[in-house]
């Protein structure tokens, strides 16, 4: 079978087909449709169901002149900032860090407790969230059984609690990440920097770090997009109240647009949602460029 | 040769995914026919299921050649609003038969989801043996009736005897105003302060039951109103709608029901009819008439005692005003979805589902008040629990809520003032205030009426 140069290297490409063909259906299409359904006041019952009409900009100026929308805002970026940038990623880097230095027995024992709230599904998660953050919870038995006072956490400090129980989810993501980058950096380096006369805390920060500064990024943007998107854990545990004080872009998404059927609306929110994901991402992937020299 | 193998491989791999990709999946196996049901089921809420699992049985066996396909959702019911919703968007998708809110119907009719059946209807001999007034929650703008009501339910006070008789208070308890409620509360809580007195649902998260169980029994007793009917607009700068806040204020600021976190939880129902009520650690809740149907056996929440314990009021007007009590009522339908490919096949299934036998079991299990007159008669409903006459009776009170595409919006801009007020964040006028703004914002200027 005689095939041209070019044929070749389009044949060569046919197997990745599929999997682009998937990903343009799956991922660009949702994303298209949506940001056309936000040009449009579609809605999920009445008139505007069947016959939809185009609007324009109209959703988008709605959504800046809604107050709710500023404070949805500060707590995503609260959310994300919080529980996966500092939460998630320190705690992370230090349980990988640790582990390397504890005895086989407890760093398994630790990667298994920490793994454990991580392969767990969201759902189950966030109902295990509830019941340890809720009035009659499990945090609550302990406080009172230490003689302390009672506070409703899911209803004083919403954020917070919603916050702990994403850190105690997706803690063990970063946790492996940095665990397998640390195993990559060879332990010449370390020792050189030892002879050199370093510090463990030089060390970590002037040498393995820059080593695995790639895996960083590479975390940093997979952990912003997931937490970016959480919705499961946030409506169990407080349904984005009280008086939307832990509504997030997600969970203002979803309301708008099934709780009060007005799809155009949300898919605006969700919009505004993918455009900040895209600017972390591309954050991130500025990042993941090697210096210039 | 390896290679080539493995890039053959590949290939074929590669296009078996592409192809199964497109391909639809819908066995059609010629002969027999589908019909698709889709209904709401929960751990708590089963009548349905059981109901449809009986309406199958003898709509096959009647049917040669026709195969039910029951499709339960579980989900509370904004849950099942919004997948059935989904589900009737797309044709490919959407149900033959479907349990429909009667609150949803209008907005549903006018997205086109709902098939009218005034035609059929003629042809059914049982259908005048609905009374009216439920047949009306089945008509949709254009005077055409688009869904057969199943149930309706009504409002009223559950109060526990014993916590009552424990106060002081004589039974039959009945208030014939907001201040009776408010006295006798302080009476309960004077006489045993760990006892929630009164509890009234308030703030977003036990969402609609916040509005009917709460709000509307106080702002219909104001004399005022959230929608006037005669000019088809919503009414902002009502009196009723904030003194209806300022009642729920006191109520919560005295501790006199839940506290303010509790109220915000969305299973706080749960533990008003599973842990306080039989515990003798509620004196009284404003809840529907289906409350029974969790204590009687097999509910949810059995409670053998409950028929001595427990005593139902209706709820007072303000100053006990004609005409002295206030309710409301919702209820569910079953309508046919407006792109069904076999319509009569759909409507005689529903008949099935709603014959005699069928809805007085599905009435007596789930608690509702009976639609059908011949099943209102029988005795088997009278008998089903000691409250059935009492909550019946409200149904001369009752009202039904605006049902429009956009209250499920206002319903929540009534929910968010009521969550302001009980926690303390704006004063009741700055809750109405901001509630005039809300529904202002919603529905526009020219659609609201100043009242």
């Amino acid at each position: 079978m005689l095939l041209s140069h070019r044929a070749r290297q389009l044949v060569r490409y046919l197997p990745v087909l599929p999997a682009v063909l998937l990903l343009l259906v799956f991922l660009a299409g949702p994303v298209l449709w949506a940001f056309q359904a936000s040009l449009t006041n579609a809605g999920l019952t009445g008139r505007s169901a069947r016959n939809p009409e185009w609007v324009g900009l109209e959703n988008y100026q709605r959504l800046l002149a809604d107050p709710a929308f500023p404070l949805s805002l500060v707590l995503t970026v609260l959310f994300v900032g919080g529980s996966a940038v500092l939460g998630q990623n320190l705690l992370g880097l230090a349980i990988a860090v640790l582990m390397r230095r504890a005895r086989p027995a407890v760093s398994s024992l630790v990667g298994i407790a920490v793994v454990a709230a991580w392969v767990l599904p969201e759902i189950v998660a966030a109902f295990a969230a509830y019941a340890y953050f809720s009035r009659d919870g499990t945090l609550n038995q302990l406080l009172r059984g230490l003689g302390l006072g009672q506070t409703d956490w899911l209803y004083t400090f919403p954020m917070v609690a919603v916050m702990l129980a994403n850190v105690w989810r997706g803690t063990a993501f970063s946790m492996l990440v940095y665990r397998a980058a640390l195993n990559d950096v060879p332990a010449e380096v370390a020792e050189a920097a030892q002879m050199d006369g370093a510090g463990g805390w030089q060390r970590l920060v002037f040498i393995t770090l820059p080593m695995i500064r790639g895996s960083i990024a590479t975390n940093l943007m997979l952990i912003t997009l997931q937490t970016l998107a959480v919705f499961t854990l946030i409506w169990v545990m407080t349904a984005g109240g009280p008086a939307n004080a832990s509504a997030t872009l997600p969970i203002l998404a979803y309301q708008e647009a099934f709780k009060f059927g007005d799809i155009g609306y949300g898919t605006a929110v969700a919009t505004v949602l993918i455009l900040i994901g895209a600017a972390f991402g591309g954050a991130y992937i500025r990042m993941l460029r090697e210096p210039r020299p | 040769m390896r290679r080539r193998a493995l890039k053959t491989m590949s290939l074929i791999a590669s296009a078996v995914v592409a192809l199964t990709a497109c391909t639809p999946g819908s066995p059609d196996d010629g002969g027999s026919k589908i019909l698709k049901v889709a209904y709401q089921k929960t751990d708590s809420f089963t009548a349905l299921d059981t109901m449809f699992q009986a309406a199958k049985q003898e709509f096959e066996a009647a049917n040669q050649g026709v195969s039910v396909e029951l499709q339960p959702i579980q989900g509370n019911d904004d849950d099942y609003g919004t997948r059935l919703a989904l589900a009737l968007r797309s044709p490919s998708t959407a149900p033959d038969v479907f349990y429909e809110d009667t609150f949803k119907v209008r907005s549903d009719v006018d997205a086109g989801y709902l098939l009218k059946l005034d035609s059929h209807l003629e042809g059914w001999e049982d259908w005048n043996k609905f009374n009216d007034a439920a047949k009306a929650a089945g008509k949709a703008d254009d005077g055409g009736t688009y869904a057969v009501p199943l149930g309706t339910d009504t409002r009223a006070i559950w109060y526990n005897k014993k916590v009552l008789a424990a106060a002081g208070i004589s039974d039959p308890w009945q208030p014939r105003s907001w201040q009776d409620i408010l006295d006798t509360a302080r009476k309960i809580k004077a006489n045993d302060p760990t006892v929630v007195p009164f509890n009234m649902y308030a703030g977003k998260g036990t969402g609609e039951g916040t509005v009917m169980q709460g709000f509307y029994e106080l702002l219909y007793g104001t004399g005022s109103r959230l929608y006037d009917e005669d000019s088809k607009k919503w009414v902002v700068g009502s009196a009723g709608f904030t003194d209806s806040l300022a009642f729920l204020k006191t109520l919560y600021d005295e501790q006199l029901a839940v506290s303010p976190a509790e109220a915000l939880d969305a299973n706080v129902w749960k533990k008003v009819f599973g842990e306080w009520f039989p515990n003798g650690k509620l004196g009284a809740t404003v809840e529907g008439s289906y409350a029974p149907s969790f204590w009687q056996e097999g509910g949810s929440y059995e409670w053998p005692g409950y028929e001595e314990d427990m005593g139902v009021a209706p709820f007072p007007t303000r100053d006990g005003g004609d005409p002295g009590a206030v309710s409301m009522s919702g209820g569910w339908t079953l309508a046919v979805g407006a792109e069904t490919k076999e319509p009569d096949l759909a409507f005689k299934f529903l008949t099935t589902a709603l014959n005699q036998k069928n809805s007085l079991a599905f009435t007596v299990e789930s608690s509702q008040i009976a639609v059908r007159t011949d099943v209102a008669a029988e005795p088997g409903y009278l008998d089903a629990n000691p409250f059935v006459k009492d909550v019946s009776d409200l149904v001369s009170v009752t009202r039904y809520r605006p049902a429009t595409s956009d209250y499920p919006r206002i319903s929540a801009a009534v929910q968010e003032a009521t969550e302001a007020v009980i926690t303390g964040s704006r004063t009741p006028e700055e809750a109405a205030a901001d509630y005039d703004a809300a529904v202002t914002e919603i529905v526009g200027g020219d659609e609201t009426v100043r009242k």
